[in-house]
């Protein structure tokens, strides 16, 4: 038995309420790779950010080849071997690959300048260990994913890593881009590295990975070589907990509101049909990027669509812009409340009534009192904690901002509503009150599609749930049919062998 | 009430009402300058003094005005002090060479520079090219115009109809006209901020562009209409400015726009967009004209005065942000009581 290349024991690690990581432990031998698996919000993202130097643990101790070390900040990492690629890289675009592979200790002459011969020599080399024919004096703008991600592991290779963690790394590939990336990834085990490989597709742990740890909201599951695992075993380590918190009210559900047939975008999604009708909520489930967000942005008119065709209330329609799709009566509360629904600098009153002020007021002038008015309305239906209407939204906790957002669509009277996680970073009680509200806006005629990660949210709150995989609908399951594992096998493209005491598989 | 009353004694209030408007600290910081300044010259304080102060104030603040909308939308229009620059020089050839009513030529300056507003606002959301870029390059162009139409001369104010320039000093009940027209304005441009929907997308594009544009508002109409707002009140701004001088040359106006954009900042316009009011930037204006004129009546070095200009500015910038500062941790103490 061999000393392990990395050793964690006892992580544990807090974002202010929330345990991030507790007490979770993983062991990296040389030349292994080993997978890293777990639901969004398993803490795989956190864990890699404490091996990087992002974050600091709470409590723990890392291990490198056997002695105790600190990662106080991401140049640490590197110079104790550690590197890391991105699922997005973060290279300089308009740096050359040389130079991007030795920005931070490139080679010098003599005189202590820059020697750019060598940096050329020395980048070409790393590439040809690599068996991979790139141009090192050209600018990184312009080349794919996949070769900025090759980019990322020569970076690895120049500063002799001991440790290679690839998060996600397969996630904008493409199949032959992946198999490209595995035999290189192969290649660097094989010279000794020790290669920590985070990944939600599983088909690729069992193809790649020699062991593989999981994790469960934040907590340590367990360790096991693949070879004694199966798909089904995994994904039961993964979602195996209780369900359920928050079902939603029975309702009767109406006429079509909204229908998609064969929409497609430039590269997010392919071919998706699907209707959704009034008091009805669509759940939309699948992996981050496989194009869930996609679909909602083209439906509100931010991007346009390649193909296929939406129709509203019968009607066919086509969004040029956000504002023509809120006109018809589309509403959309983006995943990113801060980047995309709020106007932070705003106090309550003027974020909910932004979207509505034509209606409100069809002459020249506004008025405070009629605003105060709408505003106190929905906030207090919405029950928004505050000090009044006129406090500045970004005083607010997070799930007090969410509703204000939902406040503001709802003011807006529209008849399909697209959420788009609408509880991530929101804390239990809002996350409870928020599915109490978007309960009663489906009780009261709207169609609500319901973008989200949080499988037990998924299941809890779906009338419908629509599995995407890779762009593409993989599964439709009505709610009696809905488990964990059912929608976890859609979501990595598995094919269902439908489990005992469940019907056929219903792809619609 | 979400802001907290201030707490303590006279002075911390005084000190934390101030921290919460930089409109007041202006005032006051004029009042206790134009004091201090009566002291050591007694001139500062002669009507004449202040006539002339003002109408100079009244230009600069109605072009600061223009200039405001557009920062406000994290934008910002270099060309402004060109706009003026053409105005005022072609006002005055057409009252030179053509039997136009003075009012009608007013007129045509005014659309002059609506139309030079409306051409940077064109080019900036049609080509999407960063403002500071663009208006840098009209800032060129339209001063080559006013070279074009100068051919090497300059108007004079005996070319003007007799009394022209009196007009800039003229005033009402005692107020000068340029000072009702700057106030008239102001009230005008500040009910549009305040009370009407334009306004209030002119704050939420500053504040965040992506926000407004999935809450349905078409950013790139506000920031085109905020471009052609500038430009028609830089044409009023020019159309003062070759009253207030009469003589103009094909260089009038020329460095001026960092006047105007210190005015806006002074006059507490956030230079990230998305906050400010354009009485703050017209109080800027005038705080600008009275540190001028103060530094000329007090017979100090000529070689010292724009240090000192400088100086001032940034001795009162800091001071505003130390006492909002203060007001933050104030408010931030409250709330978490």
């Amino acid at each position: 038995m061999t000393t392990a290349r990395l050793q964690l024991t006892g992580i544990s690690k807090r974002f202010a309420a929330t345990a991030a990581l507790a007490d979770v432990s993983l062991e990296l031998l040389a030349g292994e790779i080993h997978a890293l698996v777990g639901e969004n919000g398993a803490g795989k993202s956190t864990l890699v950010k404490v091996i990087a130097g992002v974050h600091q643990p709470d409590a723990g101790e890392i291990r490198l080849d056997g002695e105790l070390i600190t990662v106080p900040n991401p140049a640490a990492a590197r110079e104790r071997g550690i590197a890391v690629v991105h699922q997005e890289p973060r290279l300089f675009p308009d740096l050359s690959v040389a130079e991007n592979i030795f920005l931070i200790a490139p080679p010098t002459d003599r005189f202590h300048t820059i020697s750019w011969g060598e940096m050329r020599r020395r980048a070409a080399e790393l590439f040809e260990q690599l068996d991979v024919r790139i141009d090192v004096a050209a600018p990184v703008r312009g080349l794919s994913m996949a070769d900025q991600q090759l980019i990322e592991i020569a970076k690895a290779l120049a500063i002799e890593a001991r440790v290679l963690i690839l998060d996600e790394p397969t996630a904008s590939l493409s199949s032959h881009e992946v198999e490209r990336l595995f035999t290189i990834v192969r290649r660097t085990s094989e010279r000794g590295v020790a290669v920590l490989f985070v990944s939600h597709r599983l088909d690729e742990v069992f193809e790649l990975c020699d062991r593989a740890t999981v994790f469960r909201d934040g907590r340590y599951v367990t360790t096991a070589p693949t070879s004694e695992l199966t798909t089904a075993s995994l994904v039961r380590f993964m979602v195996g907990r209780e369900v359920s918190l928050f079902p939603k009210e029975a309702t009767t559900v109406g006429a079509p509101i909204l229908e998609v047939r064969n929409l497609s975008d430039a590269s997010g999604f392919r071919d998706v049909s699907f209707t959704v009708r009034a008091g009805e909520i669509l759940g939309l489930a699948g992996l981050v990027g496989a194009g869930r967000t996609e679909i909602a942005r083209v439906l509100f008119g931010i991007e346009p669509r390649t193909a296929g065709e939406v129709l509203l209330d019968g009607r066919p329609v086509e969004f040029r812009s956000p504002s023509e799709a809120l006109r018809a009566g589309v509403a959309y509360v983006p995943e990113d409340r801060h980047q995309d629904g709020l106007v932070l600098d705003f106090s309550i009153t003027n974020n909910i009534t932004l979207p509505i002020l034509g209606r409100l007021f069809p002459r020249l002038f506004l008025r405070a009192r009629t605003e105060v008015e709408v505003a106190t309305q929905f906030s207090e239906r919405l029950r928004v904690r505050m000090t009044g209407v006129d406090q500045a939204v970004k005083a607010l906790s997070g799930g007090n901002q969410q509703k204000v957002v939902i406040a503001k669509w709802l003011a807006a009277r529209p008849r399909v509503l697209i959420l788009d996680e609408p509880t991530r970073g929101v804390d239990i009680g809002a996350k409870v009150e928020v599915h109490r509200i978007v309960s009663e806006l489906a009780a009261s005629g709207l169609a609500i599609i319901m973008i989200s990660s949080d499988l037990p949210e998924v299941l809890a709150m779906s009338d419908r749930i629509l599995v995407l995989h890779e762009g593409r609908i993989s599964e439709e399951i009505p709610r009696a049919d809905a488990t964990e594992e059912r929608v976890m096998f859609a979501a990595t493209g598995q094919r269902v062998q439908a489990p005992a005491g469940t019907g056929a598989s219903s792809v619609h | 009430m979400s802001a907290p009353q201030p707490q303590g004694g006279p002075v911390a209030r005084v000190l934390g009402l101030l921290g919460r408007s930089r409109e007041l600290t202006l005032v006051a910081l004029m009042l206790v300058m134009g004091a201090l300044v009566t002291l050591g010259a007694p001139q500062f304080i002669s009507v004449s003094n202040l006539n002339q102060v003002t109408a100079m104030a009244a230009i600069i603040a109605i072009a600061a005005v223009g200039e405001a909308l557009t920062v406000m939308t994290k934008n910002i229009d270099l060309s402004v002090e060109s706009t003026i620059g053409l105005v005022a020089f072609l006002v005055g050839v057409i009252l030179r060479e053509h039997d136009l009513p003075v009012p009608a030529a007013w007129l045509v300056g005014v659309g002059v520079g609506l139309l030079l507003g409306i051409a940077n606002g064109a080019v900036i959301t049609i080509f999407r090219i960063p403002s500071i870029v663009v208006t840098l390059g009209t800032l060129s162009i339209f001063r080559g115009v006013v070279f074009i139409l100068a051919g090497g001369k300059e108007v004079n104010l005996v070319d003007l109809p007799p009394g022209y320039a009196d007009l800039a000093t003229d005033s009402v009940l005692g107020v000068p006209v340029f000072v009702i027209v700057a106030v008239v304005i102001v009230a005008a441009v500040g009910l549009l901020l305040w009370k009407t929907k334009f306004g209030r997308q002119i704050y939420a594009v500053g504040s965040n562009e992506e926000a407004a544009a999935i809450m349905g508002i078409r950013s790139r109409t506000v920031t085109f209409t905020v471009f052609a707002m500038c430009g028609a009140l830089g044409g009023v701004a020019g159309v003062m400015w070759g009253i207030y001088f009469g003589t103009i040359y094909a260089t009038s106006a020329s460095g001026l726009v960092l006047q105007i954009v210190a005015a806006v900042v002074v006059g507490g316009v956030t230079i990230s967009g998305g906050a400010g009011t354009v009485v703050g930037a017209a109080l800027g204006a005038l705080f600008l004209a009275l540190i001028n004129n103060a530094l000329l009546v007090l017979q100090l070095p000529q070689e010292l005065l724009q240090a000192i200009y400088g100086a001032v500015i940034l001795v009162a910038v800091s001071a505003d942000a130390l006492l909002s500062q203060r007001q933050r941790r104030l408010a931030a103490r409250e709330a978490r009581r």
